[in-house]
């Protein structure tokens, strides 16, 4: 990688170990991907988790001296004031605190979502970010067609610091081209079947770049609908960037996409895949201690529909139900009437928070209910295994307590 | 029998040296679904569920999942002293890279041969990233 005197003197230490140390990861990866330079980016997004070892590098950082030149946006951990209905203990307590000290020291913006790319930090077309959290990556590259790579929290981190990033991969022209391709035969309902299905393509396409033509395409929620498949498509694989043939902005048509390459390999989608796969992933049926929702963040419109289902009806007394959001989606929903209508069903929205924190220990050991594959699958470290379901079920559950 | 060593040129990601047992994994690695006291993998479905990788040397084709994890799962690896010893991947990304350098685990790739076919559990593998270069000791 050729630097200039700047970002020589940065690696050498002279703008202190902070800076250093970003500046350390950020040529590891230039080098191990074939940068030819760095470059600037405009915008920013870290997958804060308060998790120790993200929390680990933030510090790092912060005790040498490094402030975000970019000041990038957050993940959630989790709201502080869950303490008032879950035990947590006062290692992670102060662990949360910690985090969310060491990331204002920083200079970041502590909007706590994990959907950034939709409200608080919308790249254009072309810009070049540095965006992780594995479901905005996808999100960003392919349906806002700005560039980024598959950013790990501490290398987005390490870009905001320097406000610069290695030129390789996703950045450059030639390796935005798709290289599989997905014909759609399924009749996909909702952003549910959307998240099955890129759970089911992530786990034959590792790395590639997928190329979904999919025949009957229904446009009603369609930023969720690929926000699910791109959160899936990042769980079962590592996809940065697929292409959606006649809706992304790179893919107007099925040449474009391949920029008149041929694809190294089809999968076909049929409703027998969706139905297959659902059914290997998620636990069978039985009384249920918890309902799960948003994961990725829920949206004002998700929230609608929930708050629809729930009108006039009760949530059964052994069942918490819990729907992950932004602070400002429920400022909405209040003010739009949605959350009196979802809390005098007995459910909650909380702010803030992921599903994989440790104030929800009280429920492991139960078996929940979500219509995320994502939260299924990581909630199995913590020992709380899932049914995945779409909402409609998601909601007659809660209301049964079993299914 | 002298058992006869396999030396093949591998390229460096993350510096350092380590030699241990070999434990490859045919299926993509997420870290953080890994127990971190006893280093064994507990992902459903997983070809390695069930086992330990701490302190061995591992092959793997490329890492999954999302972006913070895996940079958490060898830390609280680490923690108990259950980090692999190095790596060997086929298919390197960013967040897989930020992780290694963070927490100093030896990673190469690149080997000269296709990793999966010269490489079985248990053999001793010596991974020497600074001099771009892998060893490996068939035991069967």
């Amino acid at each position: 990688m050729r630097l200039t005197i700047e970002e020589q003197e940065m690696l050498d230490g002279k703008q202190g170990p902070g800076v250093q140390k970003a500046m350390e990861l950020l040529v590891a990866l230039g080098e191990t991907f074939g940068a030819e330079r760095m470059i600037e980016i405009t915008r920013a997004h870290v997958a804060l988790s308060g998790q120790e070892g993200d929390t680990y590098f933030c510090e790092l950082l912060v005790r040498g001296g490094a402030k975000c030149k970019i000041a990038p946006s957050t993940n959630p951990s989790w709201d502080l004031n869950l303490t008032k209905y879950y035990a947590v203990t006062d290692k992670e307590l102060e662990l949360n605190r910690k985090t969310i000290d060491a990331y204002k020291k920083i200079g970041a913006i502590l909007n706590f979502s994990c959907i950034p790319e939709l409200k608080d930090n919308v790249p254009t077309f072309g810009e070049h970010v540095a965006f992780s959290e594995s479901s905005a990556t996808p999100y960003v590259n392919s349906v806002l067609g700005a560039r980024t790579n598959r950013e790990s929290s501490p290398s987005a981190l390490a870009a905001a610091v320097i406000g610069k990033t290695p030129e390789y991969g996703f950045h450059l022209d030639e390796n935005r081209k798709g290289t599989v391709l997905v014909n759609v035969e399924a009749n996909l309902k909702d952003e549910f079947d959307w998240g099955i299905m890129g759970f089911y393509v992530g786990k034959y396409v590792g790395s590639e770049i997928p190329v979904f033509n999919i025949k009957n395409l229904n446009k009603y929620h369609l930023p969720e609908k690929m926000l699910y498949m791109g959160a899936e498509l990042n769980t079962s694989g590592a996809v940065a960037m697929y292409h959606i043939v006649g809706v992304t902005p790179e893919a107007t048509t099925l040449e474009k996409a391949f920029r008149n390459n041929k694809p190294k390999f089809e999968i076909n989608v049929t409703d027998k895949h969706i139905k297959q796969t659902q059914e290997e992933i998620s636990e069978k049926s039985g009384k249920i201690n918890l309902v799960m929702l948003g994961c990725p963040h829920y949206t004002l419109d998700q929230i609608k529909d929930v708050a629809k289902l729930l009108e006039g009806k009760k949530v059964h007394q052994d069942v918490a139900f819990w729907i992950l959001t932004s602070f400002a989606t429920i400022e909405l929903a209040k003010r739009s009437g949605y959350l009196e209508t979802i809390e005098r069903a007995g459910a909650h929205l909380v702010p803030d928070t992921c599903i994989d924190e440790p104030c929800w220990k009280s429920f492991e050991g139960g078996l929940g209910i979500t219509d995320s594959p994502k939260c299924a699958y990581y909630r199995e470290r913590r020992g709380q295994s899932f049914i995945i379901r779409r909402l409609e079920d998601c909601v007659e559950a809660a209301i049964k307590g079993e299914i | 029998m002298p058992t006869q060593e396999k030396k093949l040129k591998c390229r460096k990601i993350v510096k350092g040296c380590a030699e241990a047992e070999a434990i490859v994994s045919n299926d993509p690695f997420c870290f953080y679904l890994i127990d971190p006291k006893t280093g064994i993998v507990i992902e459903k479905n997983h070809c390695l569920k069930g086992q330990s990788i701490a302190n061995k040397v591992l092959v793997f084709p490329s890492g999954k999942g999302s972006s913070v994890v895996q940079v958490d799962g060898l830390y609280q690896l680490s923690l108990y002293n259950n980090l692999p010893k190095a790596m060997i991947v086929k298919d390197p990304d960013p967040v897989l890279v930020s992780a290694a350098v963070i927490m100093s685990v030896p990673l190469v790739d690149n080997l000269e041969e296709d990793p999966f076919t010269v490489i079985s559990n248990g053999d001793i593998v010596k991974v020497d990233a600074d001099k771009s270069e892998v060893r490996i000791n068939k035991t069967k």
